[in-house]
């Protein structure tokens, strides 16, 4: 097929299937990292800038817990996520809370500065040089028969539905959650009845930067990791979340699975090098023409 | 400060900048200088739009780079005259401009999804950029010949190979008369309905609409302009370094220093971009000099601190610089007169 | 000047505005009134062009200018203030001013100019280099009526100009409203204040529940039975003309 000159290739069903299952596999880790952006977006009404950044530290903590001490990346994850939602906690409190004295605009420049701030840090410290990760099990797997999908890409989905199911109930059984959801939805009467919204806040970006620990953990078997990794995965999580609908948990993960898919297909019938602008296109598409998503509300 | 002020201010500062090179003999302080002021044309593109407009962008790089392209492009192809292309340039890099504002105004974007809008078409441009190689010679970039004959120097708009003269200073002389363009445009557009139809617009947009204002052509008109100023310093780059990939034309690096200088300058205001780009190259100069070469080498020092300043002044600086030295006059003009 | 003809709006399943009709005199001053959530300040966001009607029209100076973008209703001179007060909080009252003056002028200077004379004729001569951000509601509520000033309307629309004024205030802006219709502007305002209403209009809508329920010259509208009810709940007016009759006996 030409298509202004490109060659569309024409595959059989099955190579077709298995694009779209490790589309699947790729989501999922997408959508984790997007459970943590619309999570603080629902709550804070911010547009998370570092998130793609906190997304690299966490990796390259994960990274040296390996390197220096042989933990397992899977394994990291109890050091990495409480570690993730201390640093977020505080972050949000101490730097962005107090930068942003409240006013939008201004936040979103400060996740910026923040960003940009910690990548170049990583940079500095930890050179642009990629760093991998060997572990036994990385190349074992299941054969589907149409693809061949490695125990990392299992635990990542098995990972970002625990994920959900957790924050799930964690929003709706327990107080936290509650006082969580009631400052999301109406700032002032939250204040008013004696629940402490800078806390709360703190709360929430930790909880998001908590989830952003487990995608790294989830990810570092797989994918290299260097100071630049954050930015990529930035537009992505953005494009998820604003397909998903902003604030909203089943949005985040439809959207990452809906968006890992795309991305596959994308890759296999326009390239490797083209297939990553069907990201693009779906974020500009989405936000000119419902902007709310497919199962976000109207935001405030 | 009275105009008039502000306008003996600039000559001055315009006149010691244009004689610059007669007291600058180090090579290194002339590269410090047009460094600095190229950021500063790159920057006040930006301003145009974020500081007057109030619409943040977050990609302005997919600006700099059409500049950078189309200035490259017709050149390496069609063997185009520097001085010819670079009007295909600035105009190719309007029309991005208001293609980018149609979509984006037309649907009512503002704030973040503005600035995340902005972002997406500048990732989309680069992937396009590296994926089109019978256009745009992909990954491999643009390499414009380079001219050794000093007679051509001027009509290659090449200043590596020219007269003494112009080997040493071409390039600064270039970049300074940019400057003194995008300024001196700024500056009009400040003192003209046009200007205050913008900044009524991102005071308030619906106040604005009652009061006669098209929203849409305004902001229109603004991206437009600031669309064309950016790519003007995308012209230079590619004269200055004959050479051009989709990393370097349409990466985040552009965007993010094109958004710092005006912020930590002063949005808004005319000399805030001049004023962050010489206080962050100031900076970083500093900081290298301190922390010595061997740490100094090392990429993303330049960076920390200025995404440290740049959190510093959004925190403590709402007005930038510009406000600073402003409030400053005010107390030394209410010192003398008391 | 202002010909409004079955004006309707509905949001979802909410009526708000329901076959509303009126007509606003050139140079004359006529008042709208009603309980709030009403519908006066929809209405005047569907003459404004601020909000499409789902039906009727909207014609001013012979002009069908029904669901227009508010910028060009404006150039056509029918110009709106907000009930709460939109300055442009970092720009001084002198360039704040400007801004409407812009609307027929284009050059920067004159505009200045102008925006200094009306600033003047309110009486603000003093403020014109504060940033407007730190005015008194007074004091943005008399900016906001001089924007609208300076684009040089032929018909005003204040949506509650009076609000969160003190007595003295109000004695003040409605003597600059009485002038500025003296100057041949045709005004049409929402008002709570009824001093103002009384001493001002020559003609006065009732609105309720986004319909019409009564017309006429203020004095006699206010004494209406479905007006009273409007405000005061049902069955008032019956106990009002009761007591009414208990005093006189």
């Amino acid at each position: 097929m030409d298509f202004f000159g490109i060659d569309i290739p024409s595959y059989g069903w099955q190579t077709v299937l298995g694009s779209a299952i490790s589309g699947v596999f790729l989501g999922s880790i997408y959508a984790l990292v997007a459970l943590g952006l619309t999570l603080i977006y629902g709550v804070l009404h911010i547009i998370n800038f570092a998130h793609g950044a906190l997304l690299m530290l966490a990796m390259y903590a994960v990274f040296y817990l390996w390197h220096f001490f042989g933990i397992d990346p899977y394994l990291a994850m109890l050091i990495v996520v409480p570690g993730g939602f201390l640093f977020g906690y505080g972050l949000q409190r101490m730097v962005i809370g107090k930068a942003s004295h409240g006013k939008d605009e201004i936040i979103l420049l400060v996740t910026l500065g923040v960003s940009i701030v910690i990548e170049n840090a990583a940079l500095f410290f930890f050179s642009a040089t990629e760093r991998s990760v060997r572990v036994p099990y990385d190349l074992d797997g299941i054969d589907l028969g149409v693809t061949f999908v490695v125990y990392p890409e299992l635990a990542a989905l098995g990972g970002s539905l625990l994920v959900t199911l957790a924050l799930w109930l964690f929003m709706s059984r327990t107080d936290t959650g509650k006082a969580i959801r009631a400052v999301a939805r109406e700032r002032q009467g939250a204040r008013l009845v004696g629940i402490n919204v800078d806390h709360i806040f703190a709360v929430t970006f930790g909880i998001g930067t908590a989830c952003v620990a487990v995608a790294a953990s989830l990810l570092v078997p797989t994918y290299a990791v260097h100071p630049q990794v954050g930015y990529l995965f930035v537009l992505i999580a953005f494009t998820v979340v604003v397909l998903g609908g902003m604030g909203s948990f089943v949005g985040a993960l439809v959207g990452g699975f809906l968006i890992g898919i795309t991305e596959q297909l994308g890759r296999l019938y326009m390239g490797e090098s083209l297939g990553v602008i069907t990201i693009s296109v779906i974020f500009i598409v989405v936000l000119l023409f419902r902007p709310t998503g497919l199962f976000g509300q109207r935001s405030g | 400060m009275s105009d008039r002020t502000r306008l003996v201010g600039w000559a001055v500062l315009l006149a010691v900048l244009a004689m610059a090179p007669l007291f600058i003999s180090s090579g290194r302080w002339i590269d410090f200088l047009e460094m600095t002021l190229f950021v500063a044309v790159l920057g006040q593109g930006w301003n145009i739009l974020g500081g007057y407009g109030g619409q943040y962008s977050f990609g302005h790089a997919v600006f700099f780079g059409t500049g950078a392209y189309i200035q490259a492009l017709l050149q390496f192809k069609f063997g185009w005259s520097p001085w010819i292309t670079l009007w295909f340039a600035v105009g190719g890099a309007a029309l991005v401009g208001s293609f980018v504002g149609y979509l984006s105004f037309r649907y009512g974007l503002r704030g973040s999804y503005f600035a995340l809008i902005t972002l997406a078409f500048s990732e989309a441009f680069h992937v396009l950029s590296r994926s089109f190689p019978a256009i745009t010679e992909g990954g491999r970039g643009v390499q414009l010949p380079l001219n050794q004959d000093a007679a051509q120097a001027i009509s290659s708009f090449q200043f590596n190979f020219a007269g003494p003269f112009l080997s040493a200073y071409g390039f600064y002389y270039t970049i300074f008369a940019l400057l003194v363009l995008a300024y001196a445009v700024t500056w009009w557009m400040e003192h003209s309905r046009f200007g205050a139809q913008l900044v009524a617009v991102r005071e308030n947009e619906e106040a604005a609409e009652a009061l006669g204002i098209d929203a849409f052509r305004v902001k229109l008109g603004a991206i437009c302009l600031s669309a064309a100023i950016s790519a003007s310093a995308g012209v230079y780059y590619v004269q200055k370094y004959l050479f051009i990939e989709p990393g370097i034309a349409y990466g985040p690096a552009k965007s993010v220093e094109a958004l710092f200088a005006p912020i930590i300058g002063g949005l808004g205001t005319v000399i805030g971009p001049l004023l962050g780009s010489f206080f962050i190259h100031g900076v970083g100069e500093m900081t290298k000099d301190m922390i010595g070469q061997v740490l100094a080498d090392r990429p993303g020092v330049d960076l920390i601190l200025f995404g440290v300043i740049l959190i510093c002044v959004l925190a403590f600086l709402p007005r930038g610089l510009a406000g600073l030295l402003e409030a400053l006059w005010k107390r030394i003009a209410a010192g003398r007169n008391a | 000047m202002l010909e409004i003809r079955s004006l309707c709006k509905s949001f979802g399943g909410l009526t708000a505005v329901s076959n509303a009709s009126l007509d606003v005199p050139e140079g004359k001053i006529v008042s709208l009134i009603g309980p709030n959530g009403a519908g006066k300040t929809t209405l005047f966001a569907l003459i404004s062009g601020f909000l499409k009607p789902d039906e009727g029209s909207v014609i001013f100076d012979g002009i069908d200018i029904t669901g227009r973008r508010p910028h060009g209703i404006c150039q056509q001179g029918l110009v709106r203030t907000f009930q709460v007060v939109r300055p442009f909080a970092s720009l001084s009252v002198r360039e704040n001013i400007a801004v409407g003056a812009h609307t027929r002028i284009a050059k920067r200077a004159h505009a200045l100019e102008k925006a200094t004379e009306v600033a003047a004729t309110l009486g603000m001569e003093g403020m014109l280099e504060q940033p407007a951000g730190a005015l008194t509601i007074a004091g943005r509520k008399r900016l906001e009526l001089a924007r609208a000033l300076a684009t040089g309307p032929k018909m005003l629309l204040l949506d509650e100009v009076m609000a969160g004024l003190n007595a003295t205030e109000i004695r003040e802006i409605v003597d600059v409203v009485r002038g500025i219709a003296d100057r041949g502007v045709s005004i049409f305002l929402i008002e709570h204040v009824m001093q103002a209403v009384m001493s001002l209009s020559d003609y006065t809508y009732v609105l309720n529940h986004g319909a019409m329920i009564a017309e006429g010259a203020p004095r006699d509208v206010t004494r209406e039975p479905q007006v009273i009810e409007a405000y005061l709940g049902h069955g008032a007016a019956a106990r009002i003309a009761a007591m009414e009759a208990k005093s006189d006996a």
